[in-house]
């Protein structure tokens, strides 16, 4: 542990960090919690009285008119299992493409991989929503990369992706991949290449190499990777917006659409944000204490 | 006769257009403690990993007992490595980073822990087989680098500095070690340093190395005694280096002239041919000279029989506990340091006083 010397300086300079986090990241999730508990105004906004009526809305069915008994509402669980699925499958498809991304990186020479690294984050400089509309227009039934496929005789009718859960996954691919090239980029680029050496000296295959000595050596890289696409990709509503069409409905669209216009129930929104937030805080939890644990196991054998 | 177990036959690397080994032919015999000396940067480690196969040669060849071994990646040689930095796996415990090349040879899980044991207790870790590499101290993971690699019991161990990390007891220590660790295996090392102690109090033959070359090749005694260069004769041990002129030659046997016109009896290495009036150095250890009473009846510079003494000015005395350094000036560019045991029957010599001094063993050196 640190001397307690500098203590009371560092507090003084933390200041502003907490009043930002605590004004810009506390107060606005204490809000969203307030409002889930709240009475739906008809013409958006609330009513400041005490409601379960949001949970009630999202757990369970009571019929069209409320009267009936309540049964399981699958609605809402469909779209936060498949968003789940979604966020997942985004995951690893980064991972997937990520990883190689970021270990070519890391094996250039030091001179050219800050230039990689920027040219990974150039299509960044443009706004989420221009990106995706683009990407729109590219993959649509008369865009650039049908016609361009059709030109070559590769194919003959059009690939259909508009609307289909590939269009909504290669969104969010397309979106998140940066986040999760750069951390196992940090990583790889601080390996010791001599332990591959090391491997491949003591008779282990490039395979082997990869699995038991980069891969558990730059493991919390790919985990930070893991943590920063998934979960905007959980909540992304702007791919499934545009990309997808009702049979990819996600949980970003869902709460999105709560608190747009005035047809929105602000408390259902909001529920919707707490559930989604609660289930995420209860995987990285989950996490923590298997990482910390490992860690624990680690010392006592020490 | 036996192959040699690894023959190196001129190898060349470059790197770019850096020349790292000019061109190197050597054979390193079967069980033999090997060693590579030089100053850092003169391609040690290049030509390890070369035989360990990290890098491939820019020319030449490299047999393992008999087979070239060009085609083969590091994985599928019998060759293991003691890396300068260790390389242990941080993620993987002490036994199971000793276990690592097993489990690749794809030994059984009984034998594995066998072994594993085995050498554990061999380097003396029994208490840490448990431990992550970074809960051990320098000469631990030292201990365990060593272990893994010998534990697959390959024909040859590769060992790059391995104890330059180490403070001077564990690795006065490990060197007594590391030496009854080979002669009870059997594995033939070769072992890297830049230190010329340790390769002189472990090596069964030393091979001395500068700028990508080999300068010399021998056991301990030859070249510290008989060094073939200035560059050998400076490198291992202190010397004295004087410009000497061939005054004439009698097989291995040389009389040189040097600055003052003192006449020398010195050795050549047999590989070298001089001639009358061959211009070189004469390396004299400082230990191989003495101090002796001036011998009124020996002319210092007497063509006939003995030249061996000298006559020079006394400069500088240096104690030293055991020793006293005598630094003497020879001729006006020509100075001789002489390292004398404290015995008390020299007496006191002043600053400034003329003594002679008696050459024991010198050798010319033609480069
Ligand atoms: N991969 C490489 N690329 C370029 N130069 C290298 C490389 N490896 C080694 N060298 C150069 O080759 C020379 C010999 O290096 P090395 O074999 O590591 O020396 P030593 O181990 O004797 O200290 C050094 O000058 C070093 O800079
Ligand atoms: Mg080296």
């Amino acid at each position: 542990m640190a001397s307690g010397t500098f203590t009371p300086v560092r507090k003084w300079l933390l200041l502003p960090t907490w009043v930002t986090i605590g004004f810009f990241l506390l107060l606005p999730i204490l809000l969203v919690v307030v409002y889930s508990f709240l009475t739906k105004e008809f013409r958006g906004g609330v009513d400041w009285t005490f409601s379960l009526d949001a949970y009630d809305q999202f757990m369970f069915d009571r019929g069209l008119f409320g009267d009936e008994a309540p049964s399981i509402e699958w609605t809402y669980i469909t779209i936060f299992f498949r968003s789940i699925v979604q966020a997942l499958i985004a995951t690893l498809f980064c991972l997937i493409i990520g990883f190689p991304t970021a270990y070519f990186i890391a094996t250039r020479p030091a001179s050219s991989r800050s230039i990689w690294v920027f040219l990974i984050t150039v299509p960044y400089w443009v706004n989420l929503l221009i990106r995706t509309v683009s990407m729109k227009f590219l993959i649509r039934d008369n865009g650039p990369m049908n016609q361009g496929l059709m030109a070559l005789g590769l194919i003959d009718t059009p690939i259909h992706l508009i609307n289909t859960n590939i269009a909504v996954q290669l969104g969010l691919f397309y979106s998140y991949l940066p986040f999760m090239v750069l951390p196992i980029y940090a990583s790889v680029e601080r390996y010791n290449f001599a332990l591959s050496e090391a491997a491949a000296d003591l008779y282990a295959s490039r395979w082997t190499i990869l699995r038991e000595v980069l891969i558990p050596s730059v493991k919390p890289g790919i985990i930070a990777g893991c943590i920063l696409v998934f979960v905007p990709s959980l909540g992304a509503f702007l791919a499934p917006d545009l990309l997808g069409g009702a049979k990819t409905f996600m949980i970003g669209s869902l709460i999105e659409e709560q608190f747009k216009g005035t047809a929105g129930n602000w408390p259902f929104g909001a529920a919707c944000a707490v559930i989604l937030l609660t289930l995420v805080l209860m995987a990285l939890t989950l996490y923590a204490r298997a990482q910390s644990k490992e860690r624990a196991q680690e010392q006592r054998a020490g | 006769m036996p192959d040699a177990a690894v023959s190196i036959r001129g190898v060349k690397k470059n790197f770019g257009s850096f020349v790292a080994i000019r061109e190197l032919s050597f054979e390193i015999r079967d069980n033999e403690f090997f060693t590579l000396l030089g100053p850092s940067g003169c391609g040690k480690t290049t030509l390890l990993r070369l035989i360990a196969g990290f890098e491939s040669t820019t020319d030449g060849e490299i047999f393992l007992y008999g087979e070239e071994i060009e085609k083969l990646p590091p994985d599928k040689r019998p060759i293991n490595t003691v890396f300068q930095s260790y390389a242990l796996f941080p993620h993987m415990t002490v036994a199971e980073n000793i276990g690592f090349g097993l489990r690749m040879l794809g030994w059984n899980a009984t034998d594995i822990n066998n072994r594993v044991e085995q050498m554990i207790t061999t380097v003396k870790l029994d208490e840490f087989s448990h431990r992550k590499p970074a809960q051990l101290s320098g000469g631990q993971q030292q201990r365990v680098a060593l272990a893994r690699a010998m534990a697959p019991q390959p024909r040859v161990l590769l060992l790059d500095e391995p104890l330059s990390a180490l403070d001077l007891k564990l690795r006065q220590q490990m060197r007594a070690e590391l030496k009854a660790l080979q002669k009870e295996t059997g594995i033939t090392f070769i072992f890297v340093t830049h230190d010329q102690e340790e390769a002189l109090t472990m090596s069964d033959r030393i091979a001395v190395m500068s700028a990508g070359e080999l300068q010399q090749l021998g056991t301990a005694t030859q070249i510290y005694e008989e060094p073939a260069n200035r560059f050998v004769a400076n490198f291992i041990g202190e010397t004295n280096l004087i410009d000497a002129t061939i005054h004439s030659v009698n097989g291995q046997q040389v009389v040189c002239e040097l600055p003052g016109g003192f006449l020398l009896d010195a050795r050549i290495d047999n590989s070298t041919a001089v001639n009358t009036g061959a211009q070189g150095a004469v390396s004299i250890r400082p230990e191989r000279l003495s101090i002796v009473a001036p011998d009124t009846s020996q002319q210092p510079t007497n063509h006939q029989g003995d030249h061996s003494l000298l006559n020079a000015t006394l400069i500088d005395t240096t104690y030293l506990g055991t020793d006293t350094i005598y630094s003497l000036k020879l001729t006006e560019d020509h100075n001789l340091s002489v390292r004398v045991q404290n015995n008390n029957a020299l007496g006191s010599k002043a600053i400034g006083d003329t003594v002679t001094v008696c050459v024991e063993a010198a050798q010319f050196l033609a480069q």
